[in-house]
């Protein structure tokens, strides 16, 4: 892979909030058509790092290339700029507006003389809701009032209807049922079909095995290595989560122990 | 749909015929009527007949209407931006004493700084006074949501600040000295005998409104075909065109059924030369000006929350604030600016008030944040941020005139007005959390 060119960079980011360093000289990069995963126990600083990269959060240093290119992201809207669409873990929806005003919140469609097309608006949404819950009919009552599953889906297309190029997911099956993360893998194939870099925060184990490409494992704010999914096992990757080993580093009594 | 004429009854006991019976809820539902909107227009309809026959019938004539819609204009103006702060999880205390600031203000300058330089009474004088009102309203709210939005204080603390000092500075600006009067012109602001728009031009405003209620519907329907959306029901359609009319054409009525009073009345006479009849002449007010700037206020403002940016970035900035920072949105000038239009619509209200009263006394404006934010809540705005219409609001600023005039045609004293006011804005809140917590469940 090392002769392309990464569609993401980061290089050496540190994020300390008050004297704590929540992310520590961390060093991630992802290609398009890939899919990485980045698993952490609670507070490894995963969700910071990528909030570095979706603009949510600017880092103290480090840098951020984009196909190549250095740039810099001090707000969510550079970000957006870029191709990344960021799905966060808690969806991030303003509960009171309906499904294509959360859809273009920020974006919004307007007519020519700057008014909000809101015809049009919810004529995008009802199309890209079709691909993703061809069920879905209630565009013009307020999210709050639609069901996990819906509203998961209402986060997810906003990113795949602006075309996202670089995907974040922080942990975007938490809160579905069986048969909705089959459908949310099941679309993380077709975009990684499609050339999209996606970036993929998850608590589950075999989640991550089932979808990812290579597997970025943090711990405490520090990188403890990335590795290729097909090269380790789900214990070694468990031992780089809880003891921060790397597969060569770690013996064989220490897998012993973890697996009980 | 075969019938186009019917009544909505009719069409609708058709309709039952061929399905199941729909109750009142879907058929209002389908029709994409707000209920909680319509039970507000009920709940004023019980409160005008109760004091209708309360006050021995004065309460329902065209002159108790008259002034009660010009009475109820300033708040109706504040109001629609105090939706707008309070859907943004913030809220305005400082509105009176802004009120009575920028009246004192704009009262100074029309009746002891401009004469001197443009002459008494020169034409411009009351577009300067009305244009410094918005501009000193609009500095006022601007700086007070600078300060809630980057500084961080909470507007409750920075707005309630705001109400000792605008109500300081009101003093100040004349020492507690009340102005007075007012320029000839700047004076029809505020209604009164002259500032009406008379029998014809309100007619031609009310057959306006109705076409303008058609061709939003109208327009509305062609989008929906436009995109293949589902339609509203033509019973639905042809039933709000008709009441909406309706409502406008009966305020129009009942506004031209009041009078000018008979002095007046024989100077106009006497102006156009009509010799004055046996019987006195009877020359319809129509719709005031006051009013007519409350309704272009109220237009205005719905048109900017729903239909511009500005307007769906408060609403996203009351349901998630985070959700809004993440969207790219720059939720603090958003806030900064929701503020500032507050101010504007202060200085509006303040031209008015100013105008009506044809004086500035250094209480102007006292106890008006109560009004206001009343009038909010009632026309359903929740203060947990998020929700709530500017019609709404301007219903709810009626809802608080019509206990307030109702209670003065019943010779209730200042003190229990007041007491009973509060006890109101309690109870609006009180049936707002219930409202919200079923509707969570």
């Amino acid at each position: 892979m090392s002769d392309r060119t990464p569609l993401v960079d980061m290089r050496n980011i540190h994020v300390s909030y008050g004297g704590v360093h929540a992310v520590e000289d961390v060093s991630i990069d992802l290609y398009p058509g890939e899919v990485l995963a980045l698993v952490g126990g609670n507070g490894a600083g995963k969700s910071t790092l990528i909030k570095t990269l979706s603009g949510a959060v600017v880092p103290d240093s480090g840098e951020i290339h984009i196909n190549g290119e250095r740039v810099e992201i001090t707000n969510p809207r550079d970000a957006k700029q870029y191709g990344i669409e960021t799905i966060y873990q808690t969806l991030a929806l303003a509960e009171n507006l309906d499904t294509p005003g959360n859809m273009f919140l920020g974006r919004e469609l307007t007519t020519r003389f700057g008014n909000l097309d809101d015809s049009a608006m919810e004529d995008a949404a009802r199309k890209v809701m079709k691909r993703l819950n061809p069920k879905f009919e209630n565009f013009k009552i307020p999210v709050a009032r639609l069901s996990g599953g819906q509203r998961q889906a209402i986060a997810i297309a906003r990113a795949v209807h602006f075309n996202a190029r670089i995907l974040i997911m922080d942990e975007p099956t938490a809160a579905l049922g069986p048969a909705e993360t089959e459908q949310v893998a099941n679309l993380i194939r077709s975009l990684k079909s499609e050339g999209i870099g996606i970036i993929l925060i998850s608590h589950d184990i075999h989640d991550v095995f089932d979808l990812a490409d290579r597997i970025s494992v943090m711990l405490q704010g520090r990188l403890v290595g990335t590795v290729n999914k097909d090269d380790v096992t789900m214990d070694e990757v468990l031992a780089m989560i809880i003891i921060g080993k790397m597969p060569g580093e770690v013996t064989q009594d220490e897998l012993e122990e973890l697996r009980g | 749909m075969s019938v186009t004429q019917a009544p909505p009854g009719e069409t609708q006991q058709q309709e039952t015929v061929r399905g199941p019976r729909p109750s009142v809820g879907s058929a209002l539902r389908s029709a994409e009527l707000d209920l909680r909107t319509l039970g507000m227009v009920g709940l004023l309809i019980v409160i005008w007949i109760g004091f209708h026959f309360m006050s021995g019938g004065t309460f329902l004539t065209p002159r108790n209407l008259w002034n009660l819609s010009v009475q109820f204009a300033p708040v109706a103006i504040m109001s629609t931006g105090m939706v707008l702060v309070i859907v943004s999880r913030n809220i305005d205390l400082s509105v009176g004493s802004m009120l009575g600031a920028v009246g004192m203000a704009i009262a100074v300058l029309q009746a002891e700084i401009l004469p001197d330089i443009l002459g008494f009474g020169h034409p411009a004088i009351w577009l300067i006074a009305v244009g410094a009102a918005l501009v000193l309203g609009g500095l006022i709210g601007l700086l007070q949501g600078l300060i809630v939005a980057y500084v961080g204080v909470p507007s409750f603390i920075v707005t309630l600040g705001g109400l000792l000092v605008w109500r300081g500075v009101t003093w100040w600006i004349t020492a507690g000295r009340t102005v007075a009067p007012m320029d000839s012109t700047f004076q029809l602001l505020g209604g009164g005998s002259r500032g009406s728009l008379g029998e014809v031009g309100s007619w031609a405003v009310g057959v306006l409104a109705c076409i303008g209620i058609v061709a939003i519907l109208l327009y509305d329907r062609r989008q929906r075909i436009r995109y293949g959306f589902k339609l509203r029901p033509t019973w639905a359609m042809i039933a709000i065109a008709v009441v909406g009319s309706a409502a406008v054409l009966g305020a129009v009525w009942v506004m031209n059924s009041y009078y000018l009073p008979e002095n007046v009345a024989m100077q106009v006479a006497e102006q156009q030369g009509i010799p004055w009849p046996e019987g006195g002449l009877r020359i319809p007010m129509g719709i005031s000006y006051p009013v007519l700037i409350a309704i272009g206020v109220m237009l205005l403002m719905s048109f900017v929350a729903n239909q511009r940016r500005f307007g769906r970035y408060i609403y996203s900035i009351g349901g998630n604030p985070e959700a809004a920072v993440l969207s790219g949105i720059n939720t603090r000038w958003t806030i900064a600016k929701t503020f500032m239009t507050m101010g504007m619509l202060v200085g509006v209200a303040a031209a008015v008030t100013v105008a009506r009263l044809n004086a500035a006394t250094s209480g102007l404006g006292t106890l008006a944040e109560l009004y206001v934010i009343a009038a909010a809540v009632i026309g359903g705005t929740s203060l947990a941020g998020g929700v709530g219409t500017i019609p709404g609001a301007v219903l709810g600023a009626l809802v608080m005139q019509s206990l307030q005039s109702g209670m003065v045609l019943m010779n209730v004293d200042a003190p229990l007005q007041d007491i009973v006011v509060g006890i109101v804005l309690v109870i609006a809140v009180a049936v707002d959390v219930y409202y919200r917590k079923r509707a969570a469940q």
